[in-house]
C-alpha cells in the first residue's frame, strides 16, 4: 500500500476526511432510517471511529513532517498520534454517553454529527499550518460544542449554560481573531513557519499586542483563570455526556491549539509568552484547587479540577522547553484518560431522571458496588498525583521540566497546589467508603460499560506501574 | 528476567492482598486465611534473606537491577544493607500479628481490612529496599492509599477528620521531598541513591536540599512540632493500624535520614544538627510530660512513641558533635547504632503495647484509663504482658528497649553532659507515664462490673502477645546478632557524613 501513501498529498489528511464523510453519512441516514431504530447513529458513530482508527493507522501514518494544502495543514508524527488519542477518546465517550442519552431520549443523530464536527474541528487544529486553519479548527470545535452544550433543550441550566458558553467563546474567538489579525498586519503572513521565523527579528510593538491577544484567547479556549468563568457553569449544567467530551476530546484541542499557535507558531517570541502563561498558571491553580473545595456538586468540581490542571499543562509550555512540552503532552494524555473515566462513572451511575452528579450521591458507593467504587478511588487518587497511577508521572515529568528550566520555585508552588487538590479528590473517596450508604437502590449497569470502565482504570494503573512507553512516545514526538 | 529475593519479599503480600480483595468479604472465611498465609510465606521468605546476608561489608546485597523508566534514568533497583535489612525483617514480622489480632474481631469487610495490610506490607518493604530514589519515593507514597483507607473504614468515631489530617500531612511533605529528588536526580543524571550521595553538592544547595528532605522525613518520624497528626491517627486507626503505624511507618522517616539526609547532605547535616538534635530534646522531654496527662490509653502510647522517637533522630545527629568534641570519628557510630536500634525496639515494643490495648478495647470498646482497674485480678496472662511491655518501653534492662537508648545516651555522653543529662530524663518520665499507665490500669482492685467480667486472652492473643514477648527478651538479652549485621553499614554511614561534599572551587 506504501505505492498508494506516496505520490498522493492527500493521504495524511485521511482522518480528517473518514470524519466528515462519516458525519454527512450520519446525517442522512438519521434522517430516513433514525426514527425506526433507535442507537443507530450511536453504533454508527462507533463504526466510524474505529474505521478512522484502522485507515489512519493503515494510511494515514506520518513519519515525515510535510505540508499539504499550500502549507495550510501539517502532516506530522505528533498529529498521527494525537489525531488516533482523539479517536480512541471520542469512540470510549460515545461508548460511555451511549445509555445516559437513551434515558433522556437525546439519542437523535445530530447529537453524534455535532459530535463529530467537533471532533473534525480537533483535527484541523492539530493539523493546522495556517493562523487561517487555527482559527476554522477553534470555530468548528467551538460552535458544535455551543450547540451540544444546549443538546437537552427542554433542561433550563443547560441553556443558561449554552448561552453563557456562546457568549464568552465569541468573545474569546474574536479576541483570538483580533490577535491573529495584528500579528498578520505587522509580519505579513499566515503561515506558522513564516510567522515563526519573522518574528524572531522584529518584536515591535504591534507584535505584542497581538501576542497577548492571542494568549488570552488561549487561555479562554483552555478554561485558564482568569478567563475561566464559563467552565464551572458549562461543565454543571451541560448533559455530562457533553461534559465528557469537553472535558476530553476538545480538551486535546485545546493542547493542539496552544502547541501549534504558540509552541511552534511563536516560537522566536518565547520569552514573551512564556511570563503571559506563567502568569495565566500560576493563577489557575491557586484558584481552581480552592474554589474546588467548596464544591458539592461533581462535576462542578471537577471542573475546577479541569482549571487546576489546565495551569499544569500551562506550566509545561511556560517553560519555552520542549521538556516542558513534551511533559504537557504526556500531562494532556493522562488527564484526557482519567477524566474519560470519572465522567464515564457519573454516566454509568446515573439513571432515568436522576443525575448521580453531587458528591454526596457516592456515599456508601463501595458498599453498594464495590467495584465502582474501587475504580473511582483509582481514578481519584491518580488525578490527585499519587503512585501508582498515570497522574502521578504526569506531574513528577512536569516538575522535573519545570526544575530543569530553572523555575524551582514555580514546582514547589506548583506541588503544593497539588496537596491542596489533593483534598478534594479524597473526598470523593471518603464519601465513598467512610460514609455509610443511606440504602439506595442497587447501581443497575450493563456489563460491557463496567468492562471498559475497568479497562480505563486498569490502564491508568498499567500506565502507572510502567510509565515508560508513554513517556518515550511524548519525548520522541516532540524533539 | 531472574526474580531476586527482594522482589519476591515486595510483591508476594501485594499478589496476596489483591487475591484476598478478589476472595471478596463473602468468602472471608478463604480470604483470611489467605492473608495469614501470604504474611507467613513472606516473612519465611526472609528467612534465607539474613541467612544469605554477609556481615562484614557495607555493600548492598540481593541487588536487583533492571531498567524501569529509561527516560527519567529510573531503574528498578533492589538491595539491602545492615540498615534495612532488620527494618524489613521487622515488617514482615509485624503484619503477622496484625493479621491474626484482627482474626475474629474484624467483622466489617474482612477481605478488603486484610487486603489493605498486605498491601501496606508489600509497599513498606519497598521502601526498604528500594536503591532508585525514584523508586523509593513510588512505594513511599503509594504507601499513603492503603493506610488512608485503613482508618478512614475501620476507625473510630473521628476517623474521617484523622484519616485526611494524616493523608495531608504526610502529602506535604513528601512532595518537597519529591521536588528535592528531582533536582537531585537533575544533576546527576541518573536515580540511584548512590550515586545521589556522591553527588558533589554546595552548601546552599545542601541546606535547600536538607531542609526539603526534612520536611518528609520530620512528617513521617514524627519530629516536634510537625507531629500532631499522630496522636489523632494512632487513636482513630483500628488496632492494626496502629499498630503498623507505630511499628513501621516511623521508621520510614527515621530511615529516610539516614539514608538520604545524611548521606546526601552531610555538610548541611553538620550544620544544622544543633536543630535536630534540639527539635529531638524537645519531643524527648516536652511530648513525655505530654504523654503523662493523657486519659486515652492510645494516645499516651501514640505521645510516648513520638518521644522515643526524638532518641532515634537524635542519635543519627550526634555523630557531628561526637566528632566536634572528641576528634574521632569512631564515637559517632554509638549514636546511629542506638537509632538503629531504637528504631527496632521501639517498632517492637509500641506494636505490642497497641496490640495489647487492642486486646482490652475488643472486650470493653473503651481506651479511657479510668474505665479500667484491676484487670490483673480478672486476666493475669494479659497483665504479665502488659506489664512486661510497658516496662520494655522505659528501657528495662534485660528488653531491647534498654539497648537503644542506652547508646544513645551514652553517644550523647561522648558529645556533651548536658545532651546526656536532658535525654536520660526520659527514662524518669518514661517510667513515670508506664508505670503510671499500669498502676492505674493492670493493679489496684477491680474498678467495675465490667472489668470484672473480662475473660483471659485467649490461645490466639497469647500466640500474639507471646512470640512479641520473647522477641523483645531475646535483643535485650543478646542484641549482638543485630549489632553485627548493621555494624559495617553504619561505619560507612559515619565515613560518608564526615566528608565534606562541597566541590572545591574551580579555577
Amino acid at each position: 500500500m506504501t505505492t498508494l501513501g506516496q505520490g498522493s498529498a492527500v493521504w495524511p489528511a485521511v482522518p480528517e476526511v473518514c470524519v466528515a464523510v462519516s458525519a454527512c453519512l450520519i446525517l442522512l441516514i438519521d434522517v430516513y432510517g433514525g426514527h425506526k431504530r433507535r442507537g443507530l447513529s450511536a453504533m454508527l458513530t462507533m463504526f466510524a471511529l474505529l474505521l478512522g482508527v484502522l485507515l489512519t493507522s493503515r494510511f494515514g501514518m506520518v513519519m515525515q513532517r510535510e505540508l499539504l494544502f499550500n502549507g495550510m495543514y501539517v502532516a506530522d508524527a505528533l498529529g498521527t498520534f494525537l489525531k488516533l488519542v482523539a479517536f480512541v477518546t471520542m469512540a470510549t465517550a460515545v461508548f460511555y454517553s451511549q445509555n445516559y442519552l437513551e434515558q433522556r431520549h437525546m439519542l437523535g443523530g445530530e447529537y453524534y454529527v455535532l459530535c463529530l464536527t467537533g471532533l473534525l474541528g480537533v483535527f484541523v487544529l492539530i493539523s493546522a499550518h495556517s493562523l487561517l486553519t487555527v482559527y476554522l479548527g477553534v470555530e468548528l470545535l467551538s460552535l458544535s460544542l455551543y450547540a451540544l452544550v444546549a443538546f437537552d433543550r427542554d433542561s433550563g441550566i443547560a441553556a443558561e449554560a449554552a448561552i453563557k458558553y456562546f457568549v464568552l467563546g465569541a468573545i474569546g474567538s474574536g479576541v483570538l481573531l483580533y490577535g491573529m489579525s495584528m500579528l498578520y498586519g505587522v509580519t505579513g503572513t499566515l503561515d506558522l513557519d513564516e510567522l515563526s521565523r519573522v518574528v524572531q527579528h522584529a518584536p515591535s510593538g504591534g507584535i505584542i499586542i497581538g501576542v497577548a491577544f492571542v494568549v488570552a484567547a488561549i487561555a479562554f479556549k483552555f478554561g485558564a483563570v482568569p478567563f475561566h468563568m464559563w467552565v464551572p457553569d458549562v461543565y454543571e449544567g451541560a448533559p455530562t455526556s457533553v461534559t465528557l467530551y469537553i472535558a476530553t476530546v476538545s480538551g486535546l484541542g485545546s493542547f493542539a491549539l496552544i502547541l501549534r499557535l504558540l509552541a511552534q507558531g511563536l516560537n522566536g517570541l518565547t520569552g514573551l509568552w512564556t511570563q503571559m502563561l506563567i502568569a495565566v498558571a500560576v493563577l489557575s491553580l491557586l484558584f481552581g484547587n480552592v474554589v474546588a473545595i467548596a464544591q458539592t456538586n461533581l462535576k462542578r468540581m471537577l471542573a475546577y479540577s479541569a482549571i487546576a490542571n489546565t495551569g499544569f499543562i500551562l506550566l509545561g509550555f511556560a517553560t519555552g522547553q520542549s521538556n516542558g512540552i513534551q511533559a504537557a503532552l504526556n500531562f494532556t494524555i493522562a488527564y484526557v484518560l482519567v477524566t474519560l473515566g470519572s465522567f464515564g462513572l457519573i454516566l454509568i451511575l446515573s439513571r432515568q431522571g436522576a443525575e448521580h452528579d453531587q458528591i454526596a450521591d457516592f456515599k456508601g458507593l463501595s458498599t453498594r458496588d464495590p467495584l465502582l467504587a474501587a475504580l473511582m478511588l483509582v481514578l481519584m487518587f491518580s488525578t490527585a498525583g499519587v503512585p501508582p497511577f498515570i497522574g502521578f508521572w504526569a506531574k513528577l515529568w512536569l516538575i522535573q521540566a519545570l526544575i530543569a528550566s530553572g523555575h524551582v520555585w514555580l514546582s514547589v508552588f506548583a506541588m503544593l497546589m497539588s496537596v491542596v487538590g489533593a483534598y478534594y479528590y479524597l473526598r470523593v473517596v471518603w464519601y465513598m467508603y467512610f460514609d455509610a450508604g443511606d440504602g439506595r437502590t442497587p447501581v443497575a449497569s450493563r456489563r460491557r460499560m463496567r468492562l471498559i470502565l475497568l479497562i480505563n482504570a486498569l490502564a491508568v494503573t498499567a500506565l502507572g506501574l510502567l510509565p515508560n512507553a508513554l513517556l518515550d512516545i511524548c519525548r520522541r514526538l516532540i524533539p | 528476567m531472574h526474580i531476586g529475593l527482594l522482589s519476591v519479599v515486595i510483591w508476594l503480600p501485594i499478589a496476596g492482598g489483591l487475591l484476598t480483595l478478589a476472595l471478596g468479604d463473602a468468602r472471608a472465611r478463604l480470604a483470611r486465611w489467605a492473608a495469614l498465609v501470604s504474611a507467613l510465606l513472606t516473612l519465611a521468605a526472609c528467612v534465607p534473606l539474613c541467612m544469605g546476608f554477609s556481615n562484614g561489608t557495607a555493600r548492598f546485597q540481593f541487588v536487583e537491577r533492571t531498567d524501569w523508566i529509561t527516560t527519567l534514568h529510573a531503574q528498578y533497583y533492589l538491595g539491602v544493607d545492615g540498615i534495612s535489612l532488620p527494618l524489613i525483617v521487622l515488617t514482615a514480622f509485624m503484619t503477622v500479628p496484625v493479621i491474626i489480632a484482627g482474626w475474629s474481631v474484624v467483622e466489617k469487610r474482612p477481605a478488603q481490612y486484610y487486603a489493605a495490610f498486605l498491601l501496606m506490607e508489600g509497599l513498606m518493604i519497598g521502601v526498604f529496599a528500594a536503591l532508585d530514589s525514584l523508586l523509593f519515593y513510588f512505594f513511599w507514597e503509594a504507601m499513603l492509599i492503603p493506610m488512608f483507607v485503613i482508618i478512614g473504614i475501620w476507625g473510630g468515631p473521628r476517623r474521617i477528620y484523622a484519616t485526611v489530617k494524616f493523608f495531608l500531612y504526610t502529602f506535604l511533605g513528601s512532595v518537597l521531598l519529591l521536588v528535592a529528588l528531582i533536582y537531585l536526580y537533575l544533576k546527576a543524571g541518573q536515580c540511584s541513591i548512590e550515586s545521589l550521595q556522591q553527588l558533589p553538592l554546595t552548601l546552599v544547595e545542601q541546606r535547600w536540599l536538607f531542609l526539603a528532605m526534612l520536611c518528609a522525613f520530620a512528617v513521617k518520624v514524627p519530629m516536634w512540632p510537625v507531629h500532631t497528626w499522630l496522636p489523632d491517627a494512632h487513636v482513630e486507626a483500628p488496632t492494626g493500624g496502629s499498630v503498623i503505624l507505630a511499628a513501621i511507618m516511623l521508621k520510614m522517616g527515621g530511615y529516610g535520614l539516614l539514608r538520604f539526609s545524611l548521606p546526601i547532605a552531610p555538610d548541611a547535616s553538620r550544620e544544622l544538627d544543633w536543630l535536630i538534635v534540639l527539635l529531638s530534646l524537645i519531643a524527648i522531654i516536652y511530648i513525655a510530660l505530654v504523654a503523662i496527662v493523657q486519659q486515652d490509653m492510645k494516645k499516651l502510647v501514640a505521645y510516648s512513641s513520638i518521644a522515643h522517637m526524638g532518641f532515634v533522630t537524635m542519635g543519627a545527629f550526634l555523630v557531628f558533635f561526637i566528632l566536634a568534641a572528641t576528634g574521632s570519628s569512631q564515637g559517632g557510630a554509638l549514636g546511629l547504632d542506638g537509632a538503629v536500634v531504637q528504631m527496632i525496639s521501639h517498632g517492637l515494643i509500641s506494636g505490642a503495647l497497641f496490640l495489647c490495648i487492642g486486646v482490652l478495647y475488643d472486650r470493653m470498646h473503651t481506651r479511657e484509663i479510668s474505665a479500667y482497674g484491676g484487670v490483673i485480678n480478672v486476666m493475669p496472662k494479659f497483665a504479665a504482658f502488659m506489664v512486661l511491655f510497658a516496662l520494655a518501653n522505659c528501657g528495662l534492662p534485660g528488653t531491647s528497649g534498654f539497648v537503644g537508648e542506652f547508646l544513645v545516651i551514652l553517644a550523647s555522653f561522648k558529645a556533651s553532659f548536658w545532651f546526656a543529662l536532658l535525654a536520660a530524663t526520659i527514662l524518669v518520665l518514661g517510667a513515670v507515664y508506664n508505670l503510671w499507665l499500669v498502676k492505674r490500669v493492670v493493679f489496684g482492685p477491680v474498678a467495675n462490673a465490667q472489668v470484672a467480667a473480662l475473660p483471659d486472652l485467649n490461645h490466639r492473643e497469647f500466640l500474639v502477645l507471646g512470640t512479641l514477648a520473647a522477641v523483645v527478651v531475646l535483643l535485650g538479652v543478646w542484641p549482638a546478632p543485630m549489632l553485627n549485621m548493621m555494624e559495617s553499614s553504619v561505619q560507612h554511614l559515619v565515613q560518608q557524613v564526615v566528608i565534606s561534599k562541597i566541590p572545591v572551587a574551580a579555577p
